[in-house]
């Protein structure tokens, strides 16, 4: 195993983050202060309690979940695919590296920064919102564990893409759609029950609700089939990850 | 002594069916410059990605101090250096971060005062801190080399060092690969400048539509395909090779003033002596008299020629 490697990448991968922090940091608080503002205040004034909780600090883990998912694809997406587009990839090639270790570096990163956003997130939302967090370990366990899918998940993209607009292609048409459809804003159970079962489909579902077990202590499906999901998710990304390394799929000839 | 890089009926088909290589086999003794000569499309930088690691062959073997680039691909790859043909750095780093980046991603612990030497020799010391986008096209090509030395290694490929560099950088780079052979590092490099290779290499390789038609040591190289030609000046024109020297084929230029004899220096006998006996004997009176040695480039596109 070549740590040094490993952790070459990874401070080289956030060292680009920090040199951008404000723009880094300033547009997920700021969007999603206007969320609370909007759907949590305006709106959310209206609305009944969801399952016994004011709906302020309902939409709370899903707003955290949308903002981590979305930054985690994108984060991890763009550092691999920026080395491919000014064409400083032959070296990660050509380094005594193996998927693994290059895989760790940007994937780490990109969760890393994932998990910051995700909890200045939630320090914001203590400032809009009276908020409890029922399982405060689990809360942290499926944070990082979706971190660190959705920047698997990113990583394939970021090998895939031929270009910057199919770069930004799966995020905005897969990743926010399944993120609004999977109960950030709403209980499954609130849908017509043709639509809750549709739902069932949607794997971010799972997430969402397990992530708003960890502070409700409620749930739309069975907290174990939340942590299943999330596990075959990650396994199946890194199997992906995997053989495009040892195919050289889209970066070896 | 093992050869520092052997390379064994190594051949490259691309998906597209294209046979990049076609079973190239080459030994590099450890201390030397090859350069590898070819139009492009040869298939030079296949040959190079493929030893790398970028590329990965159809079949054959490659070694790198005895380790094989596949199966022992880290030992292999720790000894490697690359410095590819085009410019790929990132922007927005500065000369600094992105060598250090180089060196820790083959697995070496920070060394600053090595990479302090390194930016020292290729005069980039007083950009560590500049960001690459600001660096002029010469002043990138070196720190790519930067990088390819960060990590000590032991063979050091040039993908075209000096391709769109102007003569006098062209120099400096020169310079450059002269101090990295003097301190024992092994070097490999493309060129499609004849000149180049004539000039910083010790022995040539010449590819050609993805086979290696021949290497050989510059010097013998050079004699051995030399040939050279013998400038007789008149100090009157002739309007026609007089007819007793016919059979020494030679040809009548610069209006009659100049006889050009085109002799082989391999052969024991270059005919030079009986030639100017023969034309004293004509009452023909010369005003001087030179040789002239085919340069490289010459015997390139002879060879070249011939396999097309």
């Amino acid at each position: 195993m070549n740590l040094v490697a490993v952790r070459s990448i990874y401070r080289f991968e956030m060292a680009r983050f920090f040199r951008t922090i404000t723009q880094s940091l300033v547009s997920p608080v700021l969007s999603t202060s206007l969320y609370f503002v909007v759907f949590g205040t305006a709106i959310g004034s209206r609305i009944n309690e969801v399952e016994g909780v004011s709906y302020g600090a309902f939409i709370v883990p899903g707003l955290i979940m949308l903002s981590v998912m979305t930054q985690a694809t994108t984060n991890a997406s763009f550092g691999i695919y920026f080395p491919k587009f000014t064409g400083t990839i032959y070296e990660l090639l050509s380094a005594p590296v193996n998927f693994l270790e290059i895989t760790l570096g940007y994937v780490g990163a990109a969760a890393t920064k994932a998990l910051f956003i995700g909890t200045i997130i939630l320090i914001t939302a203590f400032f809009f919102v009276d908020l409890t967090i029922a399982h405060p370990f689990a809360m942290i366990a499926f944070l990082i564990l979706t971190c660190v899918s959705f920047a698997l998940l990113g990583f394939i993209i970021g090998i895939w893409a031929g270009n910057f607009e199919q770069l930004q292609l799966i995020p905005l048409l897969v990743i926010t759609p399944l993120v609004f459809l999977g109960g950030s804003f709403y209980s499954v159970s609130m849908l017509p029950p043709v639509w809750q079962t549709i739902t069932m489909f949607n794997p971010v579902v799972y997430l969402i609700s397990g992530f708003r077990w960890a502070f409700f202590g409620q749930a739309d499906v069975p907290i174990g089939l939340s942590l299943l999901a999330i596990a075959f998710f990650t396994a199946a990304c890194v199997t992906a990850i995997w053989w495009i390394f040892r195919t050289g799929w889209r970066i070896r000839q | 002594m093992p050869s520092i890089v052997a390379i064994r009926d190594l051949r490259k088909q691309y998906a597209g069916g294209f046979q990049a290589l076609k079973g190239v086999s080459l030994d590099i003794e450890e201390g030397e410059i090859i350069a590898l000569l070819g139009p492009n499309g040869a298939g030079k930088t296949t040959l190079i990605s493929t030893v790398c690691g970028i590329t990965i062959p159809t079949s054959g073997s490659v070694t790198v101090g005895g380790h094989d680039t596949v199966t022992d691909f880290r030992a292999a790859r720790q000894l490697i250096g690359l410095v590819p043909q085009e410019i790929n750095l990132e922007p927005f780093e500065t000369v600094m971060n992105t060598v250090r980046f180089s060196r820790g991603l083959f697995g070496k612990s920070a060394d600053d005062g090595h990479i302090e030497r390194v930016l020292k020799s290729l005069s980039l010391w007083d950009k560590r801190d500049n960001k690459i986008m600001t660096l002029s096209g010469g002043m990138k090509r070196r720190v790519l080399i930067a990088k390819a030395l960060s990590h000590e290694p032991r063979v050091l490929f040039l993908d075209e060092p000096t391709a769109g560099v102007d003569v006098e950088l062209r120099k400096d780079m020169w310079d450059v690969v002269a101090g990295l052979k003097a301190s024992g590092v092994t070097i490999i490099l493309t060129t499609h400048y004849i000149e180049e290779a004539e000039a910083i290499a010790d022995r040539i390789g010449v590819i050609s539509k993805g086979e290696l038609l021949l290497v050989e040591d510059k010097a013998a190289l050079m004699t051995r395909m030399g040939q050279k030609m013998l400038h007789i000046h008149l100090s009157q024109p002739t309007e026609a090779v007089p007819a007793a020297l016919a059979h020494y084929n030679l040809s009548l230029e610069q209006d009659g003033r100049v006889l050009v004899y085109t002799y082989d220096t391999a052969k024991e006998r270059t005919g030079i002596t009986k030639l100017l006996t023969d034309l004293a004997a004509t009452g023909l009176v010369l005003s001087d008299i030179e040789t002239r040695q085919n340069s490289l480039e010459e015997i390139f596109v002879g060879l070249v020629k011939e396999d097309a």
